[in-house]
């Protein structure tokens, strides 16, 4: 390829003096000192998290206050990295929702290996798993990244419940037992 | 004497295809036979036919023929076929010459639809909380047969949910779709008639007789063969999703009817063990006695180290320590007909060469005529292949402890035996060298010089000889948990194993019990030695 020389100009007096380089740039530095901030003073300041953000998987409770997790371990079964650990159990014939029969004994997720891909809340057949709006995870050890079952409690708290699937049927159940179904 | 078993064959029509099966076959059999899924619930073929799900209703028909003549009547160059103008069951069909079949019409489908949608009007929606999912007829024909969605209004009926109906079965009354096959299997198999159904329509409920429970040895395959959850195991309900269980083939060790089963397991950790069908020895039964076995495993009393002289020692010392022992006189040797033919096998080499007298004791019980039977080991026949013994399995070792205090043997070499329960004194056992392979403490580790850990039958493979003479195998279900054994000593690599033997029978493989080790030999043969069609487990760590 053949070479083009160019000739350099000779500066004029207004490059040569800087000034309107300077005033060009001090213009950008007064723009921004009234513009108003974009940043958040992290961890001091905290971002709004939209609803559908999938953050830190959780176990939630009904407004009855009852577990909705009955233990069927589908999200278990379906987690992609196997970050799910369910000891399902029998609920004590005694206690309040023993119409429900079955709940986890314990229930792990390691946050170590959770991926926030939300298949577990997509599966769930009881609503009892939600990626919540917690993001941030961390530990100083292994242990403190898995999340036992009152963890997981304590992070979901209470959701609304548009079924109430079990106390419909223990009420339809009690219905019927009194007219002497 | 060779003779021809093989059925007579008839030609069926099955949706416009022709197809041999066998003649007089029942027809969910015969087209089952033929990669055809006849969908059904209350048909077992090991059960009498009852008919009543109707889920495997078809369209029949076959060729017609003139009255007068009797000639095939042709249409257009084949035999005009006359449907029988509604849907037949095919459970209580068998098949004949020439039938026909339709299995995928618009009409037998609107009635496999319609049974679906009947017997799921009053069907909990409990699938996440029922142990049956994964395994359930209903979720599986629902899902391939059914409409979809329901068009039901009203409220389902309210049913109780966890009945008491025997020591190890729970019911669960709703979701039952009374398809009898629990009460058949009482009935005609236990031979235990304890259960029926009582009152109508939506009332119906299976139940026990008044006074009576499903407390018979056999109750727990009423469970197996329940299409949907209703009948549940009380040991298995709520354990575990089956989908998460790994089957293997085995054999039940309680008797030597070897019953064959599948153990279901996870991650090391055995959860139930049901039949495996063999139509030669147990068709689809066992008896509840062997599902308990597999809590052997995780007992308290396992012995999960080696001892010498009751103090903890390395596997390689206890060996040393076993060799030793063994070589300090005469010896003796108890073996047992809970061992595999191949670790009976070795025994059986060890005792010829030392020139050993063998006891392989007796362990009888009431047998059942069913399943279990009077020989409550597994392989006393592969005792008796194996040349291990040439006697009748004795009562008790009283002759070995007159040996004994006459001096005639000064080592005693114990597998899987609780000699000193078998009347052999711990104080006579004392007055020899002695070396114990157990699975279980016992008093005979107590006494023992050395102990050396043992695998169970779950931890283990090989094969057992049933009391039909019938060789089966069973594979390794978990890794074996003694886990302060080193991998060498229990693992089919093992350089200090069994040298090919040079007899008849194909070399054994290395069992997976440190017998093997306790003795010095060249280096094991390839791996190929390994008997064909034996499942292996994962190639998880052995120890």
């Amino acid at each position: 390829m053949a070479i083009k020389v160019v000739e350099r100009r000779p500066l004029t007096l207004a490059e040569r003096s800087y000034l309107p380089q300077i005033l060009a740039g001090l213009k950008v530095t007064w723009d921004n000192m009234v513009r108003p901030p974009v940043t958040l003073q992290y961890p001091d300041e905290r971002p709004a998290i939209p609803q559908n953000y999938r953050g830190v998987p959780t176990l939630v409770m009904d407004p009855n206050g009852r577990e909705k997790c009955v233990s069927c371990q589908l999200c278990e079964f379906v987690c992609p990295p196997k970050a799910i650990r369910i000891t399902p159990g029998e609920i004590a014939p005694d206690a309040p929702n023993a119409h429900v029969e079955k709940a986890p004994q314990e229930f792990e997720i390691n946050m170590l290996r959770c991926i926030y891909c939300g298949l577990c809340q997509e599966v769930c057949p009881e609503e009892a798993i939600w990626l919540q709006s917690q993001y941030s995870m961390t530990g100083t050890n292994r242990e403190m990244m898995v999340n036992n079952k009152a963890r997981l409690y304590e992070l979901g708290g209470t959701l609304p419940d548009g079924h109430h699937k079990w106390d419909k049927k223990k009420q339809e159940a009690e219905r019927q037992a009194q007219e002497g179904h | 004497m060779v003779t021809d078993n093989k059925p007579s064959l008839v030609t069926i029509n099955v949706d416009g295809v022709e197809h041999q099966v066998p003649a007089g076959a029942n027809l969910v059999d015969a087209l089952g036979k033929i990669g055809k899924e006849v969908p059904h619930y209350c048909y077992h073929p090991k059960l009498p036919v009852a008919g009543n799900c109707r889920m495997c209703l078809v369209e029949l028909g076959s060729p017609m023929r003139d009255r007068a003549t009797n000639e095939v009547v042709m249409e257009n160059g084949k035999p005009k076929i006359g449907w029988q103008p509604k849907p037949a069951i095919a459970c209580a069909t068998n098949v004949s010459p020439g039938l026909h079949v339709r299995l995928e019409s618009p009409g037998v489908k609107a009635c496999r639809e319609g049974v679906t949608e009947m017997l799921l009007l009053n069907h909990p929606l409990d699938c996440p909380i029922c142990d049956q999912a994964g395994e359930c007829k209903l979720q599986e024909f629902s899902a391939e047969y059914g409409r979809g969605y329901s068009r039901y209004l009203d409220e389902k009926n309210a049913k109780p949910k966890k009945t008491r109906l025997g020591p190890r079965v729970t019911l669960d009354d709703e979701r039952c779709i009374l398809c009898s096959r629990c009460v058949r299997f009482s009935s005609e198999i236990a031979k235990d008639p304890v259960l029926g159904f009582v009152n109508r329509g939506s009332f119906n409920t299976l139940t026990c007789f008044p006074g009576r429970e499903l407390d018979n040895n056999y109750s727990l395959n009423t469970v197996d063969i329940c299409p949907v959850g209703a009948l549940t195991s009380t040991d298995f309900r709520f354990k575990m999703r089956v989908w998460f269980l790994k089957q293997t083939p085995s054999i039940d060790t309680e008797s030597s009817a070897g019953a064959n089963t599948t153990v279901w397991s996870r991650e090391g950790k055995i959860y139930r063990v049901t039949p495996r069908r063999n139509d030669a020895v147990n068709d689809t039964w066992m008896a509840d006695s062997g599902r308990e076995l597999f809590k052997a495993v995780e007992a308290p009393n396992r012995v999960t180290a080696a001892t010498v002289k009751q103090a903890p020692a390395t596997l390689e010392a206890a060996l040393v320590a076993a060799q030793q022992a063994l070589a300090a006189g005469p010896l003796a040797i108890v073996g047992s007909a809970h061992m595999s033919v191949e670790e009976q096998r070795l025994l059986a080499r060890l005792a010829q060469a030392r020139n050993a007298v063998v006891y392989v004791p007796a362990h009888l019980g009431k047998g059942d005529g069913l399943l279990v039977s009077e020989d409550r080991t597994p392989n006393f026949r592969g005792a008796l292949v194996t040349g291990l013994t040439d006697r009748a399995p004795v009562a008790d070792l009283k002759a070995l402890a007159a040996d004994i205090d006459a001096g005639k043997v000064k080592s005693v070499l114990i597998v899987r035996e609780d000699a000193v329960m078998l009347g052999l004194p711990a104080s006579t056992l004392a007055k020899v060298r002695s070396v114990a392979l157990a699975t279980h403490h016992s008093v005979t580790t107590a006494a023992a010089e050395v102990v050396l850990p043992a695998l169970t039958v779950f931890e283990r493979s090989g094969t057992f000889i049933n009391c039909q003479f019938r060789l089966q195998a069973f594979a390794q279900a978990v890794p074996a948990r003694p886990a302060r054994c080193p991998t060498a000593s229990c693992s089919r690599d093992s350089p200090a194993s069994t040298p090919r033997t040079s007899g008849p029978s194909s070399p054994p493989p290395c069992p997976r019990s440190p017998v093997s080790t306790a003795r010095s030999s060249p280096p094991k043969a390839s791996r190929s030695t390994a008997p064909p069609g034996r499942t292996t487990s994962s190639p998880k760590a052995n120890c």
